[in-house]
């Protein structure tokens, strides 16, 4: 394997294969290296993808065959207590016709699978079952190329692109990106439990090739820092419940306990009776944010995707972001190449373009929000409990007054959490995100 | 009735490697440790109790990386399984 690329890309996820496609498409000499026995067989994501992002690289995506599971028309949000739940949602035409495949999901092992196919065809080299376990440097410190566990597995390259994710320990070793703090990711697992096609559209609601998004928060996470949801896919439902990492590690719940336990929430059990899971699958979510961005280029390398952090929490952006970050620096990969020059200074125009797009200035936006939400337990167990008194009460029907009800609520609140601290909540929830 | 965490890994797809590609670095700090969070936050309860020391059933990881930041003396050694082992997502 002793050879020579202008560009070896770790990782054939969304950033790793955008960039791939960008870089073929310019006639550089690519190689993308996979540990996956198949690109797309070590990825999942709650799955969900972005037209806009995949068009910049693909402008003719559909007619490529990508494999949609379904076009999504309604996103719903959940505020859960343990037995009830506030729902609230909103569908629009416009995304069954105009702004169709604005959101779709999409299995990762199938899609990863055939945008990979893609670049191939562009003319990119996709090397599988192999892991890189180091990087070349020279006696600079420039990156020259990288190490792999196959035999004599060195592969020389002008820039190395770090795309291999967000669980990355070549990023550690290496010192690219500091080994990650609990607190910094939320780990999810996900179920995939297949359902008839029929009985999807008809407890949704939606027609053939349309879907459904539901984003929950609340008691689910047992008091953690966490979110869940409800994918719906052409012939299966995407169950996934997640938490930070630290919080698991305080709290001692079980993973796989929890999902069971939302799975059987009054507000889920419904959507998926009768369906039989068919993968269990586990991932971190990048969702330290902003402060833990790494350096985005140095000599000779570049970092893009959840490699880089790239995840924005409340708008449950992601891959989007590694597909851009990959097109980006696949450009500035480009012009270093041209300039003959691929010292850091050459290579932070990649930096800049991020600075200056909508990934950086999104994550910059929000970087107060992860804070926000790991440092709020209320929000995942005194608030839902509070809402669903409030809905319970006031929805209940027994010649009580409704004067009577509203102050029985008050005095809820105020046993629970204080008006104080729930103005202070609401006040420090504005700041995070405005 | 809710679905065991070995029923879930039933689901999957291993190519399993022999060797494992997860490794305790000091059997002694586990007897010590009072958090034992790999026990809890595994997804695939691959870190389990037999007597005072701690057993790994690598064949089931789900290569999410918890245990490696999650340890609190970062006493597990991880890396990757050799390429093209380990888990394959089917659906992903």
């Amino acid at each position: 394997m002793n050879e020579s690329y202008d560009v070896v890309i770790v990782g054939a996820g969304p950033a790793g294969i955008s960039a791939a496609c960008i870089l073929a498409d310019a006639g550089i000499k690519t190689m993308v290296i996979e540990r996956g026995e198949y690109a797309g067989s070590k990825n999942t994501s709650g799955g969900v993808l972005y037209g806009y992002n995949l068009a910049q690289i693909l402008p003719d995506f559909v007619a490529r065959g990508c494999p949609i599971e379904r076009n999504i028309v309604e996103s719903r949000i959940w505020y859960l207590s343990k037995e009830a739940g506030l729902s609230i949602g909103y569908r629009d035409s416009i995304f069954a016709n105009e702004r169709k495949n604005n959101v779709f999901t999409v299995g990762r092992a199938k899609f990863d699978r055939w945008f990979a196919e893609q670049a191939k065809k562009k003319g990119a080299l996709i090397v599988a079952s192999t892991v890189v376990v180091d990087l070349l440097k020279d006696a600079s410190g420039k990156v020259t190329g990288v190490v792999t566990n196959r035999q004599d597995g060195e592969v020389q390259a002008k820039v190395v692109l770090l795309a291999d994710g967000v669980n990355s320990p070549l990023a550690a070793k290496t010192g690219f990106r500091p080994e990650l703090k609990p607190e910094h990711v939320a780990l999810a697992v996900k179920e995939t439990i297949e359902l008839p096609s029929e009985v999807i559209e008809q407890r949704f609601g939606v027609s053939a090739a349309d879907g459904v998004t539901t984003e929950v928060l609340g008691e689910v996470t047992g008091g953690m820092d966490g979110v869940s949801i409800i994918y719906t896919n052409k012939n299966s439902i995407s169950i996934s419940v997640g938490a930070n990492l630290a919080q698991f590690a305080k709290t001692k719940m079980k993973p796989y306990e929890m999902l069971e336990a939302y799975k059987l929430h009054p507000m889920v059990a419904p959507l998926i009776a009768g369906g039989k899971p068919i993968e269990y699958t586990a991932h971190w979510l990048a969702e330290g944010g902003f402060y833990t961005i790494p350096q985005l280029a140095g000599n000779g390398y570049l970092i893009a995707g959840d490699s880089a952090m790239l995840f924005n929490a409340l708008h449950r952006e992601g891959s989007n972001l590694a597909m851009a970050s990959g097109k980006m620096a696949a450009e500035a990969i480009i012009a270093a190449l041209k300039k003959n020059d691929v010292s850091k200074q050459s290579l932070s125009s990649y930096s800049k373009a991020m600075s200056e797009s909508f990934v950086l200035k999104d994550m910059n936006k929000y970087r107060g929000f992860p804070g926000f939400l790991y440092n709020t337990h209320q929000l995942f167990d005194e608030l839902p409990h509070v809402a669903q008194f409030a809905a319970r009460e006031m929805l209940t029907v027994d010649g009580v007054t409704k004067k009577h009800k509203q102050k029985l609520i008050m005095d809820e609140v105020k046993k629970k959490i204080g008006l104080l601290n729930l103005a202070k909540i609401a006040w420090r929830g504005w700041r995070s995100v405005k | 009735m809710t679905m065991k965490i070995e029923d879930k890994l039933f689901l999957d797809r291993f190519k399993v490697d022999e060797e494992s590609h997860l490794k305790i670095i000091d059997g002694e700090k586990c007897k010590k440790c009072e958090s034992q969070a790999c026990l809890f936050l595994c997804p695939a309860y691959v870190y389990r109790p037999e007597g005072d020391r701690i057993a790994i059933n690598h064949e089931g990881c789900l290569e999410c990386g918890s245990c490696r930041i999650g340890c609190p003396d970062l006493n597990i050694e991880w890396k990757f399984p050799k390429g093209g082992y380990g888990i394959s997502h089917k659906f992903g």
